[in-house]
Order: structure tokens, then sequence, then C-alpha cells
């Protein structure tokens, strides 16, 4: 598979994303195409792109309509790029925009394309609902019928409460039946992960957020979308005791998870830029940093007691030990808040020496981290959590903050259902 | 008090919104104005370019510092790069994904031949409906006087049509304005580009401005913020009405503000002063000694960096009923008086430098009226002061400009018998009268310290009246 003469290194260049949206507010007439559409077009916009023929976009969406079989390419279709660049759809649940970005950096590694664009979106606001899965299997009937007669036949079986209960997409697990918060509140538990810890971790990301805005870090990191220039999840006002006062939203007696620690449905897409050194070059474009590897784990929760959202515990020692780093040798640490319990409960398992030894089969555990260097602007707690863009947004916003400290090294953590989690390192 | 407006307040209760909707009477909305904590500007702004065009940058600087998002029209993708200098927030302008805009900018000082002014349609055509309601629209020109050649003088000159007729259509409360930058003169624009994309010039709307070459060097340590800090204001006419919210604009925004009137008005020119922490001058200006008074006080102050020629009445009848003592009042409180004390200010050297006269014309000093030949002739003899005084204050590093209000809400419009009142108050694109801040705002920002390129304008407050357009 390798086309070139070695291996090459996979430059960011940049990124681009919509501010992202909580469910039903700015963007809940919006479609993924559209979103998507606009992430992109930006990316190109800014990077000059028009024309241009790109190796690949690759980009998806957790949560997809039916006419969104195509969804990347036909947003592909909607920009000034060469509309002879050619895209394909992935998902990976919470994974799928650094899945993405790692499918592209793999190709231009191994020299079968140039330069692409990795991203993702979602849309929990114009969400796919199905019919109901009787009135389904009535209808599909009744289009094999031959006859009128059959056809008839197979439509009087329809009832009125078929037509009252659609089909709703859930954010639960199909095997265990239990969301995603429940998930979490479980792991919480199993790691002694305090109220106040996860709340202070939340507050931490919406500052973190808000000053991070308040500086213009994020001026060439977005495009306006639909009258919103900063995610409008974002309260820079935040406090402690705002939080404090949250109920519990998924165990009501003792549970630790709020819809203050916890991250809201959102709409959003992100994009990133990643190309050959020599193609920035030959293009004029400054590099903001490299994609220097990728690892993805996944965890039996079913009947493994493992958490739901413990395989980035995994997936980074892993990484790192082909790497032949530490824990401790990162400048920025970005682990994806899907619920500020999932990265404590990460953090813990990573200093605790029995779960090394049982469950990562280390002699030693990774250890703890530096926490000022964590999610030092702001993560899915501030932004909100549009899954499939997730991925883009940590990775551009990695890439830039490593560019602006001039040499550095990053790790990048995404949890993801189905119990897997995708992890990466950036350097510069 | 201020006067009130009860129709606007019914035709915005939910009852009088349907009633005239189906009758098709005017629907006003109130207007949104400025107010300490709100944002400064209107965003996020649609930015659209001929090419050529000199005030991508003073624009960019201006909205990077606020800051305000941007939005590119398809036709000028060089603004990214722009945007990018500047760490300005952009993405390209699409009338389905990017949801209401507060303003749309056009910089048209690039046009140079009548056919290139298809760019600003397209533009225009493109994003008028994206525009909020209050929002904004600026078009930027060269002079006409100035462009190089003879395509180029019509071209510009054929921006005024358009402006006029977009601040006509577009209607929910949204200004439209066009802004002439002089070559030399973009540097001296921001006070104005601010201005006309601010709530602050929610009353403003169908005017032509010019900024010319700069007459002083801005001053160092500027706050847009408190651009009146540190500095001496004195406004006649003070006690209420238009003077009243004018030096409360002033003291907002940082200055030390004297307030002058009769001695008959000293209650409120008193409770004036305390609210605002400024102090009290009581004299008549149309007394012969006045202006050596006001000399003296400003001497004693150290100099006035900014006078308001903001007194003013009327006396109305129809010229075969006039008496002589109406046309004489009326005449010397609101020109003469206003000539004697400019002139006295300048002789003594107390205005400071990068100093600002500002005037108070009116519609009625463009348009005329009825009943109003000695308002009309010494409101019309203010914009005459202005055109004469301009380069004799620019050779001193100072300016003279002039606001002409419409129908402002206060004692002296509540006077009008009703049908006139209704008349005056609905013919305008904002179907409603201003209020006496709006004025306020607008004399601010002529005498705003980096307001050095105004000189010599005449800037009407009127909501686009139909009357004296």
């Amino acid at each position: 598979m390798l086309t070139a003469n070695s291996l090459r290194r996979v430059a960011i260049i940049g990124g681009c994303r919509i501010p992202f949206a909580r469910a039903n507010t700015a963007y809940a007439e919006a479609s993924n195409q559209d979103m998507l559409t606009a992430a992109l077009q930006g990316l190109v916009d800014r990077h000059k792109l028009h024309g241009e023929r790109l190796g690949e976009v690759v980009a998806g969406a957790v949560l997809k309509h039916s006419r969104d079989f195509n969804l990347t390419r036909e947003s592909v279709l909607s920009t000034t790029l060469d509309h002879a660049t050619p895209a394909y759809d992935v998902q990976q649940a919470c994974g799928t925009g650094l899945e993405a970005a790692l499918l592209v950096a793999n190709k231009i590694a191994l020299g079968q394309i140039e330069v692409g664009i990795a991203g993702g979106v979602d849309t929990t606001s114009d969400a796919p609902i199905a019919i109901n899965e009787r009135l389904r299997k009535v209808l599909m009937k009744a289009n094999r019928g031959k006859t009128t007669g059959q056809k008839l036949a197979a439509l009087a079986a329809i009832r009125p409460r078929m037509l009252m209960k659609p089909e709703l997409p859930r954010n639960s697990e199909p095997r265990t039946k239990l969301s995603m918060g429940e998930h979490c509140e479980l792991m919480a538990k199993r790691w002694n992960i305090a109220r106040a810890a996860q709340d202070e971790l939340a507050c931490a990301s919406h500052r973190n957020l808000a000053a991070t805005y308040a500086r213009g870090f994020f001026t060439d990191l977005m495009v306006p979308f639909r009258g919103l220039t900063r995610d409008n999840n974002l309260r820079p006002d935040l406090s402690m005791e705002k939080l404090a006062a949250l109920k519990p939203a998924f165990d009501k007696h003792g549970g630790t998870l709020t819809a203050g620690n916890s991250t809201p449905l959102t709409d959003g897409a992100a994009v990133v830029l990643l190309a050959t050194e020599d193609w920035a070059r030959a293009h004029n474009l400054p590099i903001l940093a490299y994609l220097r590897a990728g690892e993805t784990a996944a965890v039996d929760f079913v009947n493994g007691d493992e958490g739901l959202l413990m395989a980035p515990a995994y997936a980074v020692p892993r990484l790192l030990e082909k790497l032949g780093i530490m824990l401790q040798d990162f400048d920025f640490y970005e682990i994806h808040e899907a619920f500020a319990a999932q990265v404590l409960c990460t953090l813990a398992a990573w200093e605790d020496a029995g779960y090394a030894r049982d469950r990562l089969k280390l002699d030693t555990p990774p250890g703890p981290i530096d926490r000022t260097k964590l999610n030092v602007a702001g993560s899915s707690l501030g932004t909100g959590h549009p899954f499939a863009a997730t991925g883009g947004r940590i990775l551009a916003t990695l890439a830039k903050l490593l560019a602006e400290k001039g040499k550095g090294r990053g790790l990048i953590s995404i949890c993801a259902a189905g119990g897997q989690g995708v992890v990466a390192v950036v350097e510069r | 008090m201020m006067a009130r407006d009860r129709y606007l307040a019914f035709a915005n209760s939910p009852f009088g919104k349907k009633l005239t909707g189906a009758i098709g009477l005017p629907q006003p909305t109130p207007l949104e104005r400025f107010a300490p904590g709100r944002p400064d500007l209107l965003g996020p702004v649609i930015v659209g370019a001929a090419q050529g065009g000199r005030l991508a940058a003073p624009l960019a600087e201006l909205l990077a510092a606020a800051p305000v998002a941007t939005l590119f029209h398809g036709e000028y993708a060089g603004w990214t790069d722009i945007a990018a200098q500047h760490r300005l927030m952009t993405g390209r302008f699409d009338a389905k994904s990017s949801g209401t805009v507060g303003s749309a900018v056009f910089d048209a000082t690039g046009i140079a031949d009548p056919d290139d002014l298809a760019a600003i349609y397209r533009f225009f055509h493109d994003t008028i409906r994206s525009i909020a309601r209050n929002g904004r629209i600026l078009v930027l020109g060269t002079p006409p006087e100035d462009a190089p050649n003879l395509a180029g003088r019509i071209a510009q000159r054929a921006l005024e049509g358009i402006v006029r007729s977009l601040g006509k259509e577009a209607q929910h409360n949204i200004a439209a304005q066009l802004l002439y930058v002089a070559p030399g003169a973009e540097g001296a624009a921001n006070s104005s580009l601010r201005f006309f994309l601010s709530p602050r010039s929610a009353y403003v709307s169908g005017q032509v401005v010019r900024i010319g070459k700069p007459v002083a060097q801005d001053t160092d340590g500027y706050d847009s913020h408190a651009p009146h800090a540190g500095r001496t204001v004195l406004v006649t006419g003070a006690a209420r009405g238009i003077g009243a919210a004018i030096a409360e604009v002033f003291a907002r925004d940082g200055a030390k503000v004297i307030c002058l009137d009769v001695p008959q008005s000293t209650a409120d020119l008193l409770a004036l002063a305390q609210r605002i922490g400024g102090e009290r001058l009581t004299l008549d200006i149309t007394a012969p000694e006045a202006p050596k008074t006001i000399v003296e006080d400003a001497m004693a102050r150290g100099g006035y960096d900014v006078v308001v020629h903001n007194a003013g009445i009327t006396r109305d009848k129809t010229i075969a009923n006039m008496t002589p003592d109406a046309w004489n009042i009326v005449m010397n409180v609101n020109l003469v008086s206003a000539l004697r004390i400019t002139e006295a200010l300048l002789d003594a050297d107390a205005l400071k430098p990068n100093g600002r006269v500002v005037c108070v014309s009116s519609i009625a000093g463009n348009a005329g009226n009825l009943g109003q030949t000695n308002y009309a002739a010494s409101k019309a003899g203010v914009i005459g002061m202005v055109q004469g005084f301009a380069p004799v204050l620019a050779a001193r590093g100072a300016t003279i400009n002039a606001v002409a209000p419409g129908f402002i809400e206060t004692q002296m419009t509540n006077a009008i018998p009703l049908t006139i009142r209704e008349a005056g108050r609905r013919m305008n694109a904002m179907a409603q009268g201003g209020q006496p801040v709006d004025v306020a705002e607008t004399i601010s920002w002529f005498a705003d310290p980096a307001s050095v390129g105004l000189n010599g304008n005449v800037v009407r407050v009127c909501g686009q009246s139909l009357i004296g357009a």
C-alpha cells in the first residue's frame, strides 16, 4: 500500500467549524448537509482551495437521514472545490471526526493522496425520525404485493397506533438499553468521582472557552452560521453555585451527573485540512502542526465489567508505548468532555496501580497529568458536542495551540459509543 | 419627560399590530438605541467591495476591535486575507445559511465607471433581505469631486441615489448612509464607520457624509468607549429637550459639561448639572456681553474642547403676520448669537487644539416651512455658518459641523397641532419621531476627537424624512 518511496509527515494546515448550537436552537432548521457544506466552504475560502482537486474528503454523521447516504460527497458538490474531488462517509459514533482524520492522514502518509479534508457533522434537531417499525413492515409487504388486491390486503393491516408512534433515534446503547449518561453514572460510582470535582471541570471548561474566545483564538477556525458567531452553549458566567443547584440528570437518587457537567445534545460541523509538507509549501500555506499517530481501542462494556466510555484509558497507553513516550511528555491534553465524569474516570484509571496491572497490563500506571495542561481552550462541556464534529474541533484547536506555542506535543482522547475510543498525538 | 408617541405604542400592542396590519396603517417598531453595556456595533457585518476599494483595512480594523464577525459577499473573496490579517472572524455570505446580520457594508470607493455600479446592485440584491430589524446599510464612496475622471465622478455621484433608495426600501428601522471618504482620509474614517454601524445612529438615515483631509492627528490614549473623557464641553440651551440630552450624552461619554441656559430655566439647569456632574452657566446668549462672559468661562477652564450651539426657539407666523420682534429674536437666538460666540472664542483662542464646534440646524433649514420664514432663515444660516467657518477652523486644527433634526419628540414638537404633528412623525422611513438622544448621539460623533476628517458637514437626524430631502 505504500505508494510513495517512504512515509511522509502529515501536516495539519487548518481547520474550520461553524459555531456549535444546542439542539433545537439556532440550527433547528439546518440539515447535516447545510452545516457540513458551510464548514467545508469556510475551509476552502480561508485556504483558497477554489477549483482545487483534493485527494479526498472524508466525513460522517452519527445521526443520518437515509437521503444522506452520500452526505460528504453531496456537500463537496455544494462547495467551490473541484467537483472531481472524491469523498466518502465514515461513522464511528463520537470518534467519527478523529477517525476520519486518521484515515485521511494514513493515505497521505502512504503516498496515496497529497491532501485531504476530514471532519464530521451532527444534528439532533433535524434528526431522522423513522416510521413505526410495524408500519414499515406492512408498507414493505404491500410494496412486494404483485396485484392490487395483494397490496390492499397488506395495507389493511395498518392500525392507527402505528401512525402515532414513530421510531426516534435514541442516545442509548442497543445492548444494555442504558443511556450514555446512565453508563457514565456507573463509571463515576466505580471511580468515586465526586460531584464537586465534576462541576469544577465543567466550570473550567466554560471559563477556558470564554477566555479563548475573548483573545480571538477561534477567529480563523470558525465561520459564522445562521446568526451564531460562537457556541451558544457557552456560559461565561457559570459558577460553582449555579452548577451545584442542578439536580442529578440520570440517577435521581445519589447520582452525580447533571445537565451542567454533561454535554447537551448539540448541532454543528467541523473539518480539518491535512496535507503533505510539499503540498503545503507549494500552496504557500503555513503548517500548524503534524498529526503524529493515532490509536483506536474498544472495551467489552456488556459482559466485561468495564465502563462504556473507558476505551481511551486503554488506547492512550498502547499508543504511548509504540511511540516510546510517557503520559507526562505532553504540553496539552485534549480529553473530550462527553461528561466531566468521563474525563475524571480516565485520569483516575491512569493513576491506579491495580487498574494498570489488571486491565491495562502495565507494570506501572501511566500516572497523573499536569491538570493545568488539560483542555486549556475549553472543551465539549463548554462548546457542546455534535457527535461527529467533535474530533475536527479538537484536532484544529490543538494544532493551533501548538502553532502558538511554537513547539510541543499534544494528546487527543475521544470516547465513543459502543465502548470505543479514538486517540491521537499531535506534534510541532 | 419626553413627549409620547401613543400611536407607536398602540401599533406595537397585540391588538394594534393586528388592526394596523389589517387596514394597512404604518407599523412602526421602536428604534433600538445605544445603552451602555449593550453591543457597540450591529453585527455580524456583510462586507462587499468593488475592485480597487480603499477602505477594507480601516473597516477590518474597526470590526476586529469590536469584535464583530463578518460575512463576505461571494464576489469579495479577497476579504478572507484582510480578515486574517486583522484576526477577524469571517465566512462566505449565503442567503440561506448565514442567518440575519446587523449590517451590510459596501466599499464602492473603487468604482470608476457607471458600468461598475452593477456590483453594488448585486451586493444589495443578494443581501438586503438578510439585514435584521434596526440594522445598518453603509456605502463607502469617493467624493465625486475627487474622482480622477468624468466616468468616475458620475459613478460616484450615482451612489447617492442608490443609498437614498435603499433607505426607503429597507424598512424595519434599517438605516442607510453614504460615506464619501477622500483619498488620503481613510485613516480618519474610523469614528464615522463606528457611528453608522452602531445603534447610536438610530434615527439617522439617507445621509451623505464627507470625510476629508484630517485637520489634526488622532489624540493619544483615545478610548472609543469614553471618547470625551477629560474634555470640557459647552452646551447652549441645555436646560431641557435636545439640549439636556446632549449634555447627558457628553457626560456619559466622559466629558465635563458646562450647561448654559437663560435665567428663567435655572431650576431645570441646576437639576441637570447635578445629575450629570456638570456645571451651570446662566445667561442670555443674545445679551451684548454674552460672548465675553462665555470667553471668560472658557479661559478659566483652560479652553473648551467642544462648543455645541443648541439654543433655539420658534416664533411661528406667516411672514405677513410676523412682528419684527418675532423675526429678530429667532434670528438672534438661533443664528447671530452662535456666530458671535464662535467668533469671540476663536479670537480669544479659547477653543482647544482638535476642538469642535457643532451647530444645530433643522430640516426646516433645507425645506422651509409654512409660518417659519424666520426659523428657516436662521437654520439655513447655520448651514452657511458651518460651510463658511469650516476652512477657518481647519486651519486651527478644529472642525465645525451641524446636525439638522427632523421631527424629534420634545415639548417643542408636542405643541404642534395633532394632525400636522402626526404627519411630521410618520412621513419618514422609520414612521416615527426621533428622540432627543438621537440628535445628541449624532453631535457626540461630530465632536468625537477621532472625527478629524469631518468638517463642514450637515447631517440630518430625521429618519430619512420625506420633507426637505
